[in-house]
């Protein structure tokens, strides 16, 4: 079984996989990948039909090598990576040969990158899964010395692949469903919610992420006295001085604090990746519009390997690839030539 | 369907969305031991219901969150089911399955705010121990943190508020009091709730076979010790804090 060594990890490397559903009676919530959709692109990526245990790196990577081949491939957030100084772009997969080093940078755009080797990581599952839940005290943050069994990958030979993705770093327009405290905002409330500009705050982590932005306080007609009740991961939370927190996948499972909706799962690796200061704006759906989008990881999945590619562009003769495509939803790189014209016209 | 909710008049039910794989039937916004047993009697017919395409039925404290797998079924389908089941549910709350003892120390050494707590319900301490350890208290939901129950309801008169400040940390297995509810800490955590006891009793144990010791529903008698006994039983870590639990249906 091929070992996997950490010579070095930023603050906020874990094993993710999917989470641990169904135990919200008991007062855990899922947890897992802060992006799931991160986690299904990398099992796409490497051929697999369910989600497979990666390394979730928050804001930085590390370095790291194997034993043994395996392949690996790269999702989430845009990090900087080569494989003894040879380029790794983001959204393939290659082959790391045994010994030979990874190194992974801090993230240009996004927040969360994730690293998955064929054969998924393989510790010992605790209640079904090898997710570090971290509120929980499931699990822990890896630190420089660690090393994880993986699973053998059986044709370490296979070509390299590639999947093409919307970029999801630049936060942008956030869907929200109605929820069960909604109707605790009053209308003009609910309206400048909607009408508001809300950047990210540097505060935020695998439980939720805290928005900043200019003007009042957003309050429920019923403030602090409402009766605790069930969470999701996506709640849109106003603490007790009215600032909103979106929450996570390691939210609390029952809270006090009134939520103004939910953002739907399709958007919520959009709110994860969003890196402090990005500008987030939020929408309202009709409840039969956002029920439309949901969608299960295993279609999803589906969908995800269909539209993985052989990687036949040689990265290197694509000398702008980091740049390219996924950063910040802009395009040919000349749009600062072109609002130059537009000033100077 | 209206977008918010749907409301059934007659019992003030609401029936919301939560996700978009999630209802949730909502008794009351307003705890009381009617709302939790409603909530609690619900959400064991909708386990034995075994509706098609639900995925997770997990109770609050006044609320029960129905989940489903939208490949399997739809919200309009589950609503009808759960409304279906609505009227057949009877109010009355289920008698525990399980009754567990819960050894509690109220000394000076692990009860800090005790004579606060008991003062501000109009008792004297005594008379506050009394009182805790005479109850046949309720676990009336299971959340925040993993295994961390809320038990009640104490009398009207532990209708006491949260402090306003913090108090920056109470130890894992505190005994806490606040709006005539007890909780038992699952972690070491900050909270305005007051100490007034402490236990040796690990509510969350993830590397055993059996992670929540508590279920939603199960009765909690808290048996007072002395600080002596709880000292001997925190340091006998196989003793789970002492605490026995009986099977009763």
């Amino acid at each position: 079984m091929p070992v996997l060594t950490i010579h070095s990890a930023g603050p906020g490397v874990t094993v993710q996989d999917l989470g641990r559903p169904g135990w919200t009676a008991q007062g855990l919530s899922r947890g897992g990948a802060a992006d799931r959709l991160a986690l299904l692109e990398a099992a796409a990526l490497l051929d697999h039909d369910t989600g497979l245990a990666v390394l979730e790196m928050a804001g930085f990577g590390g370095v790291f090598s194997a034993d043994q081949p395996v392949r690996i491939a790269l999702t989430g957030a845009l990090m900087q990576a080569d494989i003894d100084g040879v380029p790794v772009p983001p959204y393939t997969s290659r082959l790391l040969a045994a010994g030979a080093r990874l190194t992974i940078g801090g993230a240009r755009a996004g927040v969360y990158g994730y690293l998955g080797f064929v054969g998924g990581i393989a510790t010992p599952p605790v209640m079904d899964s090898r997710a570090a839940h971290l509120t929980a005290g499931l699990g822990r943050v890896l630190v420089a010395g660690d090393s994880l069994p993986l699973g053998a990958d059986p044709t370490p030979d296979m070509p390299p692949r590639r999947l093409d993705i919307a970029d999801r770093c630049s936060g942008g327009l956030i869907r929200l469903m109605p929820g069960p405290q909604t109707d605790l905002f009053d209308k003009a409330t609910v309206a400048r919610f909607l009408s508001t500009s809300f950047r990210r705050d540097p505060r935020g982590n695998r439980q939720g992420v805290r928005l900043d932005h200019d003007g009042a306080p957003f309050g429920a007609a019923s403030g602090l006295s409402i009766t605790s009740d069930l969470i999701v991961a996506g709640d849109v939370q106003l603490t007790g001085d009215g600032v909103p927190y979106v929450l996570l996948a390691e939210c609390q499972t029952i809270g006090g604090y009134p939520r103004i909706g939910t953002v739907i799962p399709a958007d919520l690796p959009r709110v994860a990746q969003t890196a402090s200061g990005t500008a987030l704006q939020f929408t309202m759906m009709e409840l039969a519009q956002a029920d439309a989008t949901a969608q299960s990881d295993a279609a999803l999945l589906r969908a995800l390997r269909q539209a993985c590619r052989p990687l036949i562009r040689d990265p290197h003769d694509i000398a702008d690839l980091l740049g390219y495509q996924l950063v910040s939803g802009v395009t040919a790189g000349d749009d600062l030539e072109r609002d130059d014209d537009d000033t100077q016209g | 369907m209206p977008d918010i909710a749907t409301i059934d008049a007659a019992r003030d039910v609401a029936i919301c969305p939560l996700g978009v794989d999630g209802v949730l039937v909502r008794f009351s916004r307003v705890l009381s031991p009617q709302a939790n047993g409603a909530a609690h009697a619900f959400c064991d017919a909708v386990i034995d219901a075994r509706l098609s395409g639900v995925t997770e039925v997990a109770p609050s404290l006044t609320s029960v969150r129905v989940g489903f797998d939208p490949a399997k079924t739809d919200r309009e389908s589950l609503t009808r089911a759960l409304s279906d089941l609505l009227a057949g549910v009877d109010d009355a709350e289920p008698s525990p399955r399980r009754l567990w003892r819960i050894p509690v120390a109220f000394g000076p050494d692990h009860a800090p705010q005790l004579a606060e707590a008991a003062k501000l319900a109009g008792l004297t301490p005594d008379q506050a121990v009394a009182e805790i350890t005479a109850q046949r208290l309720r676990v009336l939901a299971i959340g925040f943190a993993p295994g961390q129950p809320y038990l009640g309801m104490m009398p009207p008169h532990w209708d006491i508020p949260r402090q306003s400040e913090l108090t920056p940390k109470v130890p894992r297995g505190a005994l806490v009091t606040a709006v005539r509810q007890l909780i038992v800490f699952a972690a070491d955590t900050p909270t305005g709730w007051r100490q007034i006891g402490q236990s040796a009793f690990a509510v969350w144990r993830p590397d055993s076979d059996r992670p929540f010791a508590l279920d939603p529903g199960d009765a909690v008698q808290v048996v007072a010790v002395s600080d002596d006994t709880l000292r001997d039983l925190q340091a006998n870590a196989d003793s789970n804090g002492g605490a026995t639990c009986e099977v009763l249906r």
